[in-house]
């Protein structure tokens, strides 16, 4: 990466992986369950954490110095809050459809610990260009969960990808369903998301050891 | 920087300037984006009510396209021919019907002494004229509500629904055409009596062959969602019987 140290992009690269927020840190999860359904509503949760994460790191970044101890919690939830509004607000005024899909994920954003889990610890510790890769890597390590487990849930719950039949049709026994598959019903179910994140937690730590904690 | 960020005064000082400061952001944004935003507003009720009487840009069997706001404005004004208020028994054309809040209605409905303003929209499709009536009721989070464009007889020619908040891939499912397409065709009335529709679960008809038994297939999973929609439909729908009849005299 020309544009960034060994450093910097490390910032960007961990929590894709190694440092994961969802599989790792187990941060998050509440959303993961709430909005994987559907690869679409998954897909674009990830781009507005990413945005509502990427400016928040950089505002309580800039604000760091200035910021009272006491109150940083609240204050860390009102700007958390006002980008959530502003998104909320500019998706009404100019991308109204889109706005009404997701009108309930917005919200759910403010309550993504991911959030705050980083303007804690990282915002408040270092500068603007540092969080704001920080806030982007992290935002992208929860968003690459999300749309693993929409994938999956809704591929093999409805037998679709955004929307489209790509297995055939259940109802006309078209496509896989003329041999004899059914949908299974329990994945769009919330449970089935954490049994899901549960499998990606157990795939990534057989493949990289050092990740298994010791009791 | 040598500002004590620990003292009380200057807590107090920063929460004032914040709350002032992101206070006014936000009401800036909200105020500057309005117009926008109740344009939008206006634009989609009219892509509703066209969708529900079948004048959409959709393409495949599962698409739900409504015809573009750039559009809309000009096809709504060509469609719909007349927009009624009906108010008890007394019936005037009027061009505000469209503005008519379902929700402030009902709670006004509530007051003793105050009848109901209905909305009702006319409007014409190959020949045909169809009457769309607006509904509002309640799914298993929150609001959901729809228009539902009927010919003379009370029979669907087409609906839309919509919903604020059911669940993804459950209850929300009640805005695709494998739902909605399921109504057309049946009709509110058993011989001469309103019976409304019912979302039923075990009506043994997943492709809605049988129109004339008051039932549509329900959702799996959307049981309340799917309730809710045949308790509004039987609830508005009810109130314009008494037009209807009268219609048919």
């Amino acid at each position: 990466m020309g544009l960034l140290s060994k450093k910097d992009s490390k910032l960007i690269l961990d929590p894709l992986a190694d440092n994961n927020p969802i599989t790792i840190q187990v941060l998050g999860i509440c959303s993961a369950l709430a909005i994987t359904a559907q690869l679409k509503p998954s897909i674009v949760m990830a781009i507005s954490v990413v945005f509502v994460l990427g400016v928040g790191n950089v505002v309580i970044s800039l604000m760091r110095n200035i910021i009272p101890s006491k109150i940083r919690i609240i204050v860390q939830l009102i700007v958390v809050a006002t980008l959530v509004i502003i998104v909320d607000q500019v998706l009404k005024a100019f991308a109204y459809e889109l706005s009404k899909e997701l009108s309930v994920f917005i919200g759910l954003i403010i309550t993504n610990c991911i959030i705050m889990g980083r303007f804690e610890a990282f915002a408040l510790g270092n500068g603007p260009w540092r969080s704001f890769l920080d806030g982007i890597g992290n935002a992208a390590g929860y968003g690459v969960i999300l749309i693993i487990v929409g994938f999956f849930r809704e591929l093999l719950g409805s037998g679709t990808l955004f929307g489209f039949k790509v297995l055939g049709d259940p109802v006309e026994k078209s496509g896989l369903y003329a041999i004899g598959y059914e949908n299974n019903g329990f994945m769009v179910l919330p449970p089935m998301a954490l049994i899901v994140v549960g499998l990606i937690i157990w795939v990534q730590r057989s493949r990289n050891k050092e990740l298994i904690e010791e009791n | 920087m040598a500002i004590n960020t620990d003292k009380n005064s200057y807590t107090v000082i920063f929460a004032i300037v914040m709350v002032i400061v992101v206070g006014s952001i936000l009401a800036g944004f909200a105020s500057g984006l309005k117009p926008l935003v109740k344009a939008n507003e206006k634009y989609e009720k009219m892509q509703n009510i066209l969708y529900a009487m079948n004048v959409n840009d959709n393409e495949g069997p599962n698409d739900v396209t409504f015809i573009p706001t750039d559009r809309v404005e000009e096809e709504f004004n060509k469609y719909i021919t007349k927009q009624l208020v009906i108010q008890g028994d007394n019936i005037t054309e009027d061009d505000q019907a469209f503005l008519i809040d379902l929700k402030k209605e009902e709670t006004l409905a509530k007051e003793e002494g105050y009848t109901r303003r209905l909305p009702l929209f006319i409007g014409e499709k190959d020949g045909k004229e169809l009457y769309v009536i607006p509904v509002r009721g309640k799914g298993l989070w929150d609001a959901i509500w729809g228009f539902v464009a009927v010919d003379k007889g009370m029979t669907i020619q087409g609906v839309y629904f919509d919903h604020k908040g059911e669940t993804p891939g459950l209850g929300a499912e009640i805005k695709q055409r494998y739902f909605m397409d399921d109504f057309t065709g049946e009709s509110f009335l058993n011989g001469n009596a309103f019976e409304g529709i019912t979302v039923a679960k075990g009506n043994n008809d997943p492709k809605n062959t049988d129109t004339s038994d008051n039932e549509v297939d329900a959702l799996a999973g959307a049981t309340i969602t799917g309730d809710g929609v045949s308790a509004m439909l039987k609830k508005d729908i009810r109130m314009y019987v008494p037009y209807f009849q009268k219609l048919n005299q």
